[in-house]
């Protein structure tokens, strides 16, 4: 079983990526379970989503607490939540952010784990550049494909598309495209 | 066809296939999108010759599902928590005038204190009221639990309710298999109602009834019931036939085969459950667990069954009845009459307290050398309650326990 755990505020599309992730897989043939954290829903509030796949059924229902990957939307949570809880040691690691992991105080930590499973994304401005909106959360998945090799960005393409049909899925999966491309890239 | 997608949305499709002709719902928190699905299938043409009902409370959801159900019309509501509460004399009412209504319970907790997320303890308060009540343990289990209950109901003339965990199932994006509409049609017969109020011919129902024949007009509710344990599995079965797929029936038993400990529970848990019986077998132990999935008939005799050759039962139970402890326990230690196995009441998942593979595997290990209490509460913090127990021994006016406790639980001071 691979386990991702998202972090980011209401209103940036938490719950969102971990139902495209599921959907991506889905499209693979994998079995996938995604579900948000529950709470009082409201815009600016820390916000987990979760995404488990697995090659059989998924019947294990606890929130996920050792994911091998995280996809950090909002780099404000950094020093108020404890997001790197209980991430594996070769686990994989995507940040929103337009700073380098020193600037944002945190190279030590990630010093620890293999530089290709580690990424920044300006996904935000991606975001404002093709869908002219601040919703990092498509080209995140699209910096995931690229660093965990778990799902092929045609298949994130794809579950975009489903979601959104039309000009709002198009430019998404253009940023999800180019975050994509970034961290091959990097 | 499998697709990925929610709970709830799921479940919204399910409705929809089997053509209810009025749903009515109070859509206000606490209502899962399910009703909002339904609405937005009606409206754009999906479900044809369904009248959506907007209503101004959860009292008047059930009180339009009766007067629909009882004008003839296959009827369809759904709610949760404190909306399952305020309408709970219509829930009587629903099962007493044997009104077939199938309504879904998103599964959460009953205030006070506020709390909108999951447990059993709303569907469990109207465990009594008459209906058949159908637990899921899987979003797909839940999609064709829905189909089932029409059929159920409209054969019986009862009301029956699927519950499904609230957040833990209906929010959650899974891959399910959404029957045809042309399974769907063939499985469910259109309803032939037994009692319809018709203006060319009319009578009154609900009427006054004395104490010379109230005893057997419950004595008849109970027989419903007792209907129920036999055809509940039957249509479960023609499901299985017509769709491939083992889903409803009783109980759904899980590796109980020469298990010492046997473990049970309602709804989704059972998942998280099944994860930690497969690693403790790993390690020799012999445990297996049986899923309820009919609380109410309770399948005494099939439980019972079950249960033979095991040495003790842990129940893993998401409300809690003060004052008792186990609601669930207390059932299934009927079911064992006569027998002498220890039954140990383990209530967990309280108010959407998680429920870990941790604490349950250390649960079982514990009762598998018989070092459980009768009442356990799993993960309970029990240095906050014993210094809230002294503390409000102390002073008269010690103030409200909630707030104290999450003071506490935030580090802060308390008197």
């Amino acid at each position: 079983m691979f386990q991702i755990r998202i972090h980011g505020r209401g209103g940036q599309g938490v719950v969102t990526a971990a139902e495209l992730l599921s959907v991506a897989a889905f499209i693979e043939g994998t079995h996938a379970q995604a579900f948000p954290s529950f709470g009082s829903e409201r815009m600016g509030a820390p916000v987990v989503s979760f995404c488990r796949l697995d090659d059989k059924e998924i019947r294990l229902r606890e929130p996920i607490q050792e994911p091998d990957a995280l996809i950090i939307q909002d780099t404000t949570l950094l020093h108020s939540v404890d997001v790197f809880q209980g991430l594996k040691t070769d686990g994989f690691i995507v940040i929103n952010s337009t700073r380098t992991f020193v600037e944002l105080g945190i190279a030590d930590f990630i010093g620890k784990f293999p530089p290709h499973h580690v990424c920044i994304v300006g996904a935000t401005e991606l975001a404002m550049k093709h869908v002219q909106r601040p919703v990092p959360n498509a080209a995140l998945l699209g910096g995931f494909a690229a660093i965990s090799g778990r799902l092929h960005m045609n298949s994130v393409a794809e579950a975009i598309l489903e979601k959104f049909p039309g000009a709002v899925g198009e430019a998404n999966v253009a940023a999800a495209t180019e975050a994509f491309d970034i961290a091959k890239a990097a | 066809m499998f697709k990925q997608m929610e709970g709830s949305e799921a479940v919204a499709k399910a409705v929809a296939l089997c053509r209810p002709e009025v749903v009515c719902a109070y859509p206000i928190t606490p209502q899962t999108h399910i009703v909002e699905g339904v609405g937005a299938l009606v409206k754009d043409g999906t479900l044809v010759n369904c009248e959506f009902i907007n209503v101004e409370s959860e009292f008047a959801a059930l009180s339009v599902a009766i007067g629909a159900s009882a004008a003839g019309a296959r009827t369809y509501t759904a709610t949760a928590s404190q909306g399952l509460l305020f309408m709970a004399e219509a829930v009587y009412n629903a099962a007493g005038l044997g009104l077939p209504i199938v309504m879904t319970i998103g599964n959460r907790a009953i205030g006070a204190p506020i709390n909108i997320w999951n447990d059993h303890s709303d569907s469990m308060s109207m465990r009594d009221a008459g209906w058949i009540q159908l637990y899921a343990e899987t979003n797909q289990e839940a999609v064709d639990l829905h189909i089932q209950a029409f059929r159920l109901a409209e054969e019986l003339s009862c009301p029956v309710m699927v519950c499904m965990d609230g957040f833990i199932l209906t929010h959650a994006y899974e891959r399910l298999d959404i029957p045809t509409q042309e399974g769907v049609d063939a499985f469910l017969p259109a309803f032939e109602p037994v009692q319809v109020l018709d203006p060319d011919d009319p009578y009154s129902i609900g009427a006054m009834v004395g104490p010379e024949a109230f005893t057997e007009v419950r004595y008849l509710a109970n027989d419903t019931q007792l209907q129920a344990l036999k055809l509940i599995p039957e249509i479960s079965g023609v499901f299985k036939d017509v769709f491939g797929r083992e889903s409803g029936g009783l109980i759904h038993e899980y590796r109980t085969e020469g298990a010492e400990t046997i473990v049970i529970a309602l709804g989704s848990v059972n998942g998280t459950i099944k994860e930690v019986i497969d690693h403790m077998h790993e390690n020799g132990a012999a445990i297996g667990s049986v899923s309820i999935c009919s609380f109410r008939p309770f399948p005494l005799d099939e439980l019972r069954d079950a249960l033979t050759g095991a040495k003790r039962v842990v129940v893993i139970e998401k409300s809690l009845a003060p004052g008792l402890g186990g609601i669930v326990a207390s059932n299934v230690r009927m079911s064992l009459r006569g027998a002498s196995l220890p039954v140990y009441t383990v209530i967990a998942g309280l108010g959407g307290r998680t429920i870990t593979m941790t604490s349950l595997q250390e649960v079982f290990e514990a009762a598998a050398e018989d070092r459980l209490p009768d009442l356990q509460f799993l993960d309970l913090d029990h240095g906050a309650v014993e210094h809230e127990i002294v503390r409000a021994r102390r002073t008269r006016r010690s103030g409200p326990t909630a707030e104290h406790i999450l003071r506490q639980k935030a580090g802060g001071l308390s008197k």
